[in-house]
């Protein structure tokens, strides 16, 4: 009775702590009460994500009982503060947020593969000491200062002679601060993975009298192209994500435009009005953020696990 | 054959050239955000900008709720996120066992870091402010902001731990010391520099985060510090944001003071990590 006792209490530990070290019946060891701790500091990350699923799920479940999930997804007119004509179509804010990451993808993901070929390489590696910290830089500059870069510097200073009817909010100086915002990112994983490649395929391709410009585009990024596409993918779900640079330079006109010299609103941006007016708590307009947000979660969620995916799937398996 | 090898280099050289621009594409922007920042905010940046509160005046406005709101915040969230995640860390390289469960607390905390910053506000919003009652308070916005940053701190923490080479561990153990004696004297201490290198680029990045706090629902136009954790508050970027959103044309310029504010901690704080990475680095 008390072997299977022993059994039980054995089998549930060795869930959750390594069986090899045997620290929990030692004699020497009066620290039981340690192992718990750092067990439940670690469950507080399941927490969190079984929290931030049950709020979106609840405080849109009271939005799509007054409007219905189809509405919401394929309605084209998003005006859920002035009456009388309100409407809660999301496509409008979708489109906006579309708009952004394909933007500043456009930027990133060639300047982030390009730095990052530059890096492995061509770069000596006193340049690379020096680039990195500066990088690190880069992706530390709060996005509310990208946001106030683009709206007073990009636009009236670099747009503006380019396209003279560019209005004060626009999607193209949001785009481009995004980009910029998530390069560093790009970069960094990017170079990671190539780095990864095995020094011997390298020196292979060189030994071969291939240029260094034939041995990134035939040979390393092939190698590396799941850690690579990887990274592109997490750049575009961080600029899905993205709020301050948009709420401050994107504007505030939810709309189904496809020039980036006007204004539009994102997804974020919309959570952003809202949560800085003084919409009442309980109110539709006030749960529509939620609904937004629920939305925003499972679009970022499912890119994460695309990534993850493509790494796990795809990845070449080196000696 | 020679016209082709002729050929070849020069794609090669071009390809040098293009890739270069890019990558000092990134520099030029810093160094121009650097510049717009610094020539804008100099004007209005005087000492009283740190002891004035905000104003409607744009020649009155500071930055001083800000700055104890932020104080307050950071001070507040460091030990709980230091706390937290070393000790998360240290579980899942030094206990976990290897298995499904493992695996998925892994794959959540990776997932976590790629949420988008807003959605962490909704959860703060949520849990802390709403259903514990915190209301909208220094302590509610800490511990979002806590929750935040975690995912990069618990796997900069594990990597620190990943580096001790196992040798250190098995020289504790042949001593006769227990697994836990061995993590807390020996493994730890020797992963510190890297832990808090990884930590410190965490908070600053704590820092400058916005929406969340926004979201949560800290407020934009505030006339006092705060007091205890308990009370209301605004940090930097709040003031920055709403500085940008006002009318009038001066107020650009105390927003770039502000920014100013925020760029001056962060190389402070980046500086910080670097030197700490490069004292520990070369032994």
């Amino acid at each position: 009775m008390s072997d299977l006792k022993n059994e039980n209490k054995k089998s549930w530990t060795s869930l959750f702590f390594d069986p090899k070290i045997r620290y929990m019946n030692s004699k020497k060891n009066k620290n039981g009460l340690v192992n718990y701790v750092l067990l439940l500091t670690t469950l507080i990350s399941l927490i969190t994500t079984i929290g931030i699923i049950i709020i979106l799920l609840t405080d849109s479940f009271h939005f799509f009982e007054q409007v219905p999930v189809f509405d919401f997804l394929t309605g084209t007119n998003w005006n859920p503060l002035i009456e009388p004509n309100k409407s809660y179509g999301v496509l409008p804010l979708v489109a906006g947020t579309m708009m952004i990451t394909l933007g500043s993808a456009l930027i990133a993901i060639p300047v982030g593969l390009g730095s990052a070929i530059y890096l492995t390489e061509y770069a000596s590696t006193r340049f690379s000491k020096i680039i990195k910290p500066i990088m690190e830089i880069l992706a530390g500059v709060p996005t509310v200062v990208y946001g106030y870069f683009a709206l007073t510097f990009i636009t009236p200073n670099i747009l503006k002679p380019i396209f003279p009817n560019i209005q004060t909010f626009n999607a193209l100086s949001a785009s481009i601060a995004v980009g910029i915002m998530i390069l560093p990112m790009v970069i960094s994983l990017s170079e990671d993975a190539l780095n990864a490649v095995p020094e011997s395929i390298r020196q292979g391709a060189y030994a071969m009298g291939s240029t260094r410009f034939e041995v990134a585009s035939r040979v390393m990024v092939p190698s590396a192209l799941s850690g690579i596409l990887s990274s592109f993918i997490l750049a575009i779900s961080r600029a899905i994500g993205e709020t301050m640079i948009v709420a401050v330079a994107a504007g505030m006109r939810p709309q189904l435009t496809s020039s980036f010299l006007k204004p539009i609103q994102t997804m974020t941006g919309f959570i952003v009005q809202i949560s800085m007016g003084d919409t009442p708590v309980g109110s539709l307009s006030y749960y529509t953020i939620f609904a937004v947000g629920l939305l925003l979660f499972l679009m970022t969620l499912s890119l994460n696990i695309i990534s993850h995916l493509i790494l796990k799937k795809y990845r070449e398996v080196y000696q | 054959m020679a016209d082709l090898k002729k050929k070849r280099m020069l794609t090669d050289k071009i390809f040098k050239v293009i890739f270069l621009i890019f990558i000092s594409l990134g520099l030029v922007v810093l160094a121009a955000l650097i510049y717009d920042i610094v020539s804008k905010g100099m004007v209005m940046l005087d000492w009283e900008f740190f002891t004035r509160f905000d104003s409607r005046f744009p020649e009155k406005a500071g930055i001083k709720a800000g700055l104890f709101g932020t104080i307050y915040v950071i001070g507040l969230m460091i030990p709980i996120t230091f706390f937290v995640g070393t000790a998360t860390a240290i579980y899942l390289e030094e206990y976990a066992p290897k298995n499904k469960l493992t695996d998925l607390i892994k794959l959540n905390i990776a997932n976590l870091a790629g949420i988008p910053s807003i959605i962490y506000g909704m959860l703060g919003l949520g849990v802390f402010v709403r259903y514990l009652n915190m209301g909208r308070s220094v302590l509610a916005g800490a511990l979002t902001l806590s929750l935040l940053v975690l995912p990069v701190v618990i796997v900069s923490a594990q990597e620190a731990l990943k580096s001790v080479p196992d040798s250190l561990r098995n020289a504790s153990y042949a001593l006769g010391a227990n697994h836990w004696h061995t993590v807390y004297k020996v493994v730890l201490p020797s992963a510190l520099p890297s832990i808090l290198t990884g930590f410190i680029l965490a908070i600053s990045r704590a820092i400058g985060e916005t929406a969340p706090l926004i979201m949560m629902g800290a407020l934009t136009f505030v006339m006092f510090t705060p007091q205890g954790i308990m009370d209301s508050f605004t940090v930097i970027p709040i003031q920055i944001f709403n500085w940008t959103s006002l009318p009038k044309v001066e107020f650009e310029l105390v927003a770039a003071s502000g920014s100013l504010l925020l760029l001056i901690l962060l190389f402070i704080l980046n500086g910080l990590a670097t030197f700490i990475r490069y004292k520990y680095s070369r032994k």
